[in-house]
């Protein structure tokens, strides 16, 4: 075993440590969003929404994320630089990087998943308690701000922590489109200096590590309400 | 002799499920501080009435006028009415605060926070307001002391305490009690009648749909009896109790008094 590399590739470890984060942060973020959306378009939209939320889901949870990140990459990424002007706008540094064709993919794929877990989850609050809302005189934003959403999320919390780290470790699949992210910094060290194990070991534990800051922060989360078991 | 002006009232309610007509014309009227008791056996249509009234069940027909302000129907496809403006309806709601059987408290929320919730969102009081009307009105339902439980911690009848809290928080002009008693365990009753009985002595205008027959004797102004979607009998308590003129009634409370 041999981890005299480590001393001179930590900046690169720790910048991949970044890019990795940055990706799950993004998806997850940008994805929950996108998700609520969609799991109240499954739920309360009118049929046409309904359909249209339902084929997203079907679609982007049917197919494997490496297609979906490569039809992005080397389809939609090939045709962004005919449309006019943009070469030469601001937004042409970001989008002619692999990181945001991965961060897209990953935030698209990551709403599909987390849309059907919310979508559950909104139907599993108790119509009782959204009575109890409307009773008091509350419109349907306000019901589905304060009561019915904070109470779907609360039910879907282990569920999401599970969905989070799954997209964690999904997160490799950005090496394919040039991202320097954790398991790009391995590949290198390896085409560097011929150590085949040691930089995935030193990677592993990263990913590792990161899954217990993951769980422990959702563990802090679900106990802000205690549930009676 | 001056007459009040209605806080409630209702007439010629219909509702039906499907083909089967659970309500054929019932009305009610009810003027401030009257305790009204809904009594009937299960599936006679009470609780449908008391939820038609807030409009958690939208009526086929009927007028409404609640707290001096009619409520606004337009007939639909099919015959059947609709409120002509939500936005009416909710602010009615406000007006009538609803106690359920199954208490329906929120459960992401600690007893204070789900008493506060309606005043500071629907009502825009000030935190500090609501939290200060919240605490007085859980000390009077003893449950100051569980003010920051969940829910789910609390026995059935301290969600149902509560729950009351809850629903006095918005100063309602009319309480309404969905079987408020019918989800406890028999020695948690007593607990909570006491408090609904304090708030009939209070002068607070109540519906009360209950099967707690003694009771509904001793605080009623006015008890109706229901059966089959319509009113049977109604008076005030000793008639109905005492001596009912139709024979469903007195066999209805002949039978629950033995």
């Amino acid at each position: 075993m041999n981890f005299s590399w480590i001393f001179s590739y930590w900046p690169l470890l720790a910048a991949g440590a970044v890019q990795t984060v940055l990706l799950l942060v993004i998806s997850v973020g940008f994805g929950f969003i996108l998700a609520i959306g969609l799991a109240l378009a499954q739920v309360i939209g009118p049929r046409w929404l309904k359909l249209l939320a339902r084929g997203y889901c079907t679609c982007l949870r049917g197919t494997p994320l490496l297609i979906q990140l490569w039809l992005l990459y080397y389809g939609v990424g090939s045709l962004l630089p005919m449309i006019p002007g943009l070469r030469a706008s601001f937004l042409w540094p970001i989008l002619r990087e692999g990181f945001f064709f991965a961060a897209v993919s990953f935030t698209l794929n990551y709403a599909a998943y987390e849309a059907e877990v919310l979508r559950g989850a909104l139907l599993a609050v108790p119509k009782g308690e959204l009575e109890a809302g409307r009773s008091f005189g509350m419109s349907s934003s306000t019901l589905l701000r304060r009561i019915w959403l904070p109470r779907a999320i609360r039910i879907a919390l282990p569920t999401i922590a599970g969905e989070v780290v799954l997209q964690l470790k999904a997160t490799p699949l950005a090496f394919t489109v040039t991202v320097m992210d954790l398991y790009a910094v391995a590949y290198k060290v390896r085409q560097d200096t011929l150590l085949v194990y040691e930089p995935l070991m030193v990677v592993t534990v990263f990913y590792v590590c990161l899954t217990l800051i993951i769980t422990r922060a959702f563990k802090i989360v679900e106990a802000q309400v205690p549930v009676r078991r | 002799m001056t007459r009040q002006a209605a806080a409630l009232l209702v007439e010629d309610v219909h509702k039906s499920f499907g083909h089967h007509d659970v309500l054929k014309g019932v009305s009610l009227s009810a003027q401030k501080g009257d305790v009204i008791s809904l009594i009937g056996s299960s599936g006679s249509g009470k609780s449908t009435f008391l939820r038609c009234i807030n409009f958690l069940e939208i009526a086929d027909r009927g007028r409404f006028v609640i707290n001096g302000e009619e409520i606004r129907m337009k007939c639909g496809r099919e015959g059947r009415a609709h409120p002509a403006n939500w936005r009416q309806i909710e602010r009615i709601r406000t007006g009538l605060a609803m106690v359920f059987q199954s208490f329906n408290l929120w459960a992401h929320m600690t007893v204070l926070e789900n008493v506060i919730e309606a005043p500071i969102y629907v009502l825009r009081t000030s935190r500090k307001e609501a939290t200060e009307q919240a605490e007085a009105l859980l000390s009077k339902v003893g449950l100051y002391d569980k003010r920051h439980a969940y829910p789910a911690f609390l026995s059935g009848g301290q969600q149902q305490r509560a729950s009351i809290a809850r629903a006095l928080c918005v100063d309602p002009a009319v309480m309404l009690f969905d079987e408020p008693t019918s989800a406890l365990d028999p020695e948690l009753v007593g607990e909570v009648l006491k408090v609904i009985r304090e708030l009939a002595e209070e002068g607070r205008t109540m519906l009360l749909v209950t099967h707690e027959m003694k009771f509904a004797r001793d605080v009623s102004s006015h008890v109706m009896f229901l059966d089959q979607g319509c009113v049977e009998e109604e008076g005030p308590p000793a008639q109905v109790f005492g001596a009912p003129l139709s024979a469903r009634c007195r066999a209805f409370t002949g039978a629950l008094s033995h």
